[in-house]
C-alpha cells in the first residue's frame, strides 16, 4: 500500500469533513448568539440599576434658636422626640440655608429640593447625637427624588423645561450646592430595609425581600418534605400499576402546567374556600409549594433510581428489611441530588410572578411584613409594581430589583453545583 | 461417612410474569462443601441461587412454586421472615458492591441492624473476626476509616465477603463472584472458599468451569431452565451421564 493513500483525499471524504465543520460552525453560532444576548440583558439591567445602590445627600445647617434649645432633648426618650412638631423650624432652617431666596413660590420650590421626609430624618440626627450637639449643627438629608436623578446623570439638561419636573431654577440652586461642594453620594442602605413608597426617595425593596424569605421558607418547608417522602414512596415502594401510573403521569404533566394556573387554584380554594389572609407570605407559599413539587418529585426520583440496584441488594441480602434499605443506603445517597432539585425548584418559585397577581401580592404595601401572616409583595413582583410607575427614580429602582433576584437565582444555582459536585457519588 | 444435607430444593418452578425460567428442579446441597452451578448464560443458574435468600421476592412479576427446605424448614412459608432468612442466607454478588460508607461500616451494619452486639467492643470484635476470616484483615487494618469503593476490585469482593459472613449465616451464596475480577485476586477468593467451606455451606455460580472444577464437591448443569444433571464435580467432568453436559464441559457449546 502507497503511504501517500492516507492523505489523498477523495470527494467522499471531502464531504464528510465539509459536514462535520458546517455542524460545528452552527453550534458556535448558536451559543455566541445565546451568550451575547445574556451579555446584552445584563449590561442593560446593571448600568441602569446599579445607580440605586447609591443615593443624594445635600448638607445643610440648622441653627437651633430660645425655641428649639439643644439641651431639652437631653432629657427625652427618643419616642418623644419623634413625636415633636418640628415641621416649621426644620423648614425654616432649611429656607435659612439660602438667604438670597425671598419669594414665597421660590421657597416652596427649594423645599422640593429634599426629601419629604427631611423633618424625620433631622430628628433621627438629633436622636442619634442628642447628648452634644452644639448650637449650629451640619447634617446631610436625602434629595428629592428628582435631584437624586440629576446628580446621578439620569435626568438631561436637553429637556425642555416645561416637560422636566425640576425647573431651571432649581438647577441653578442645586449647581450652587455642587459648587460648594455640599452634594454628596452614599451607598443607599435604606433602600434595602424600607417598604414599598408613592415617594420614589423613599421607596425600598425590604418589604419584597422579606415577603419573598417568608414565601421561600413556607415553600420550603411545604414542598420539601412532601415532595422527598412521596417520591421515595412512589420510586421504592409502591406497586406498579394503574392507579400510581395515573399519579406518575400527573405528577409529570402538573410540572409542565402553566404556573398561573396554580395560582387560579390558590385563589379558589385557599382564598375563597379556606378564607385564608389575602396578599400573604403564606397563602403564596402554599400556591407556589403546588408548584414546586412535581420539580422535587420528579428530580429525588431520577436521583433514587441512579442509585444502583446493587446497592439495595447488597443491603437486602445482609437482611436489612426494606425499609431499612431504603432509609440507610438509597435516600443518603439520593439525597444531594434531591437538595439540588429543591433548590432549584426553590430558585424558580422565587422567580415566579404570575400565580401571586392572582392571591393579591400585588397589593400596593408600606410596612415591611414580620411574619408569614401579614400582607406583603414578592421581589419580582416588587420589580412589575415599580416598572408601573412614573417617576423617572422608579426606572433605575426596578432594575435594581431585578439585579438582586438575579444575584438571589446565580447564588441559589451556584449552591446547587456546588452540592453536586461535592456530595453527588459517581458509579 | 454420609453428608448432612443442608438445603433440600423439590419441585422448584419460577415463574417471571408469563416466562417459565425454571422447571421442575430438585436438588439437595451438603453442608459444608462447596456446590457449583454452572450453565450457560440465561439457563436459570442465578434464578435458582436467588430462590435460595429469596432476593427474587423484590420482583414483583417473579412467581416461586415448590418447595425449599433449609435444616427442614420451609423458606417459602408465610410464616418465615425474609430478613431472618437472609441473615442465616448470606450472598456475594457479582461485581462488588460495598456500600459507599467507611470500611468499618460495610461489615457492622449488618450485626447492627440485627442486633448481634451488645456494645461496641463486641461490635469490634465481630468486625475484626469477619474481616479476618475473609482474609483481608491485615490489608485494611490500618484503614477502617476510609470507604469501602476505595478498594481494589478483588479486595472489595473480600470486604463484601466479611459483609456475608458478619451476620454470621449457615449458607453462603455466591453470584459468579470471581467474573470481574483478574486471575490473582480470583486466585486469592477461591482459597478463601477452601477455608470458608468448613464453617459455611457455599453454593456458587460460576461462567468458569476451571473454576468449577477447582473448587467444588459436588456440580449441577443448568440448561434452558432445567437441571440437567447434578453429582460429583469429577464425575460431571470426566463421565457425565447427559449427553448435554458432555457437550457443554468440553465447550462444544456455551
Amino acid at each position: 500500500m502507497n503511504s501517500n493513500s492516507l492523505k489523498i483525499s477523495n470527494e467522499n471524504l471531502k464531504r464528510r469533513l465539509n459536514a462535520e465543520r458546517r455542524f460545528k460552525f452552527y453550534g458556535v453560532i448558536a451559543i455566541s448568539l445565546a451568550l451575547i444576548f445574556v451579555l446584552i440583558l445584563f449590561t442593560n439591567i446593571i448600568s441602569k440599576g446599579y445607580s440605586a445602590f447609591y443615593r443624594t445627600l445635600i448638607e445643610i445647617k440648622i441653627e437651633f434658636n430660645d425655641k428649639v434649645q439643644p439641651e431639652i432633648f437631653k432629657q427625652m426618650s427618643e419616642t418623644e422626640i419623634n413625636k415633636l412638631d418640628l415641621y416649621s423650624f426644620s423648614k425654616k432652617n432649611i429656607y435659612s440655608n439660602f438667604p438670597n431666596i425671598e419669594k414665597k413660590s421660590d421657597k416652596k420650590k427649594v423645599i422640593k429640593l429634599f426629601s419629604i421626609e427631611f423633618e424625620e430624618e433631622i430628628k433621627t440626627y438629633i436622636n442619634k447625637n442628642k447628648n452634644n450637639l452644639g448650637n449650629t449643627i451640619n447634617l446631610y438629608i436625602s434629595a428629592s427624588d428628582d435631584i437624586d436623578q440629576v446628580h446621578k446623570g439620569n435626568y438631561s439638561r436637553d429637556i425642555p423645561e416645561e416637560r422636566r419636573r425640576v425647573s431651571n431654577f432649581q438647577l441653578s440652586i442645586y449647581d450652587e450646592l455642587v459648587g460648594q461642594n455640599k452634594v454628596k453620594f452614599e451607598f443607599n442602605l435604606p433602600f434595602f430595609s424600607r417598604g414599598d413608597s408613592r415617594e420614589a426617595e423613599l421607596a425600598g425593596l425590604g418589604g419584597s425581600l422579606i415577603g419573598s424569605f417568608f414565601t421561600m421558607i413556607i415553600v420550603l418547608l411545604l414542598s420539601f418534605p412532601f415532595g422527598l417522602f412521596g417520591a421515595i414512596y412512589l420510586e421504592e415502594f409502591s406497586k406498579r400499576n394503574r392507579f400510581t401510573d395515573f399519579i406518575e403521569i400527573n405528577i409529570n404533566n402538573l410540572a409542565a402546567v402553566p404556573s398561573i394556573v396554580f395560582g387560579l387554584l390558590g385563589l379558589g380554594i385557599l382564598l375563597n374556600t379556606f378564607e385564608l389572609p389575602r396578599s400573604t407570605a403564606l397563602v403564596g407559599g402554599i400556591t407556589l409549594s403546588l408548584m414546586t413539587l412535581p420539580t422535587i418529585i420528579i428530580a429525588t426520583r431520577a436521583s433514587l433510581r441512579s442509585v444502583p440496584p446493587s446497592i439495595r441488594e447488597g443491603a437486602l441480602a445482609v437482611g436489612a428489611s426494606k425499609v431499612q434499605t431504603v432509609m440507610h443506603h438509597v435516600v443518603p445517597l439520593a439525597l444531594p441530588g434531591s437538595i439540588t432539585g429543591t433548590i432549584i425548584g426553590i430558585a424558580r418559585a422565587l422567580g415566579e410572578t404570575a400565580p401571586l397577581l392572582l392571591i393579591g401580592m400585588v397589593a400596593f404595601i408600606v410596612d415591611v411584613p414580620s411574619s408569614p401572616l401579614d400582607p406583603s409583595t414578592s421581589l419580582p413582583v416588587q420589580a412589575y409594581l415599580w416598572n408601573d410607575s412614573a417617576e423617572r427614580a422608579y426606572e433605575e429602582k426596578t432594575s435594581a430589583a431585578i439585579i438582586i433576584l438575579l444575584s438571589f437565582l446565580i447564588l441559589f444555582n451556584l449552591i446547587a453545583v456546588f452540592i453536586r459536585r461535592k456530595f453527588e457519588t459517581k458509579w | 461417612m454420609e453428608k448432612k444435607i443442608k438445603v433440600c430444593v423439590k419441585n422448584l418452578n419460577v415463574y417471571y410474569g408469563e416466562k417459565q425460567a425454571l422447571f421442575d428442579v430438585c436438588m439437595d446441597i451438603n453442608q459444608n462443601e462447596i456446590t457449583a452451578l454452572i450453565g450457560p448464560s440465561g439457563c436459570g443458574k442465578s434464578t435458582f441461587l436467588r430462590c435460595l435468600n429469596r432476593m427474587n421476592d423484590v420482583i414483583d412479576i417473579c412467581k416461586v412454586e415448590g418447595s425449599i427446605k433449609i435444616d427442614g424448614e420451609d423458606i417459602y412459608n408465610d410464616e418465615v421472615r425474609v430478613e431472618k432468612l437472609r441473615e442465616r442466607v448470606g450472598m456475594v454478588f457479582q461485581k462488588p458492591n460495598p456500600f459507599p460508607k467507611s470500611i468499618f461500616e460495610n461489615v457492622a451494619y449488618g450485626p447492627r441492624i440485627h442486633g448481634l452486639a451488645k456494645d461496641k467492643n463486641e461490635l469490634e470484635e465481630i468486625v475484626y473476626s469477619s474481616l479476618k476470616k475473609a482474609a483481608i484483615f491485615d490489608e485494611v487494618k490500618d484503614r477502617l476509616d476510609e470507604t469501602g469503593t476505595s478498594l481494589s476490585g478483588g479486595q472489595q469482593q473480600r470486604l463484601c465477603i466479611a459483609r456475608a459472613i458478619s451476620v454470621n449465616p449457615d449458607v453462603i451464596l455466591m453470584d459468579e463472584p470471581c467474573s470481574a475480577l483478574d486471575p490473582i485476586a480470583t486466585a486469592k477468593i477461591e482459597a478463601l472458599m477452601e477455608e470458608l467451606k468448613k464453617e459455611y455451606t457455599i453454593i456458587i455460580v460460576t461462567h468458569s468451569m476451571q473454576q468449577a472444577a477447582r473448587v467444588s464437591s459436588k456440580t449441577g448443569f443448568f440448561h434452558l431452565g432445567n437441571l440437567i444433571e447434578v453429582n460429583d464435580t469429577e464425575t460431571i467432568f470426566s463421565t457425565p451421564a447427559n449427553e448435554k453436559t458432555l457437550e457443554y464441559v468440553t465447550g462444544r457449546f456455551g
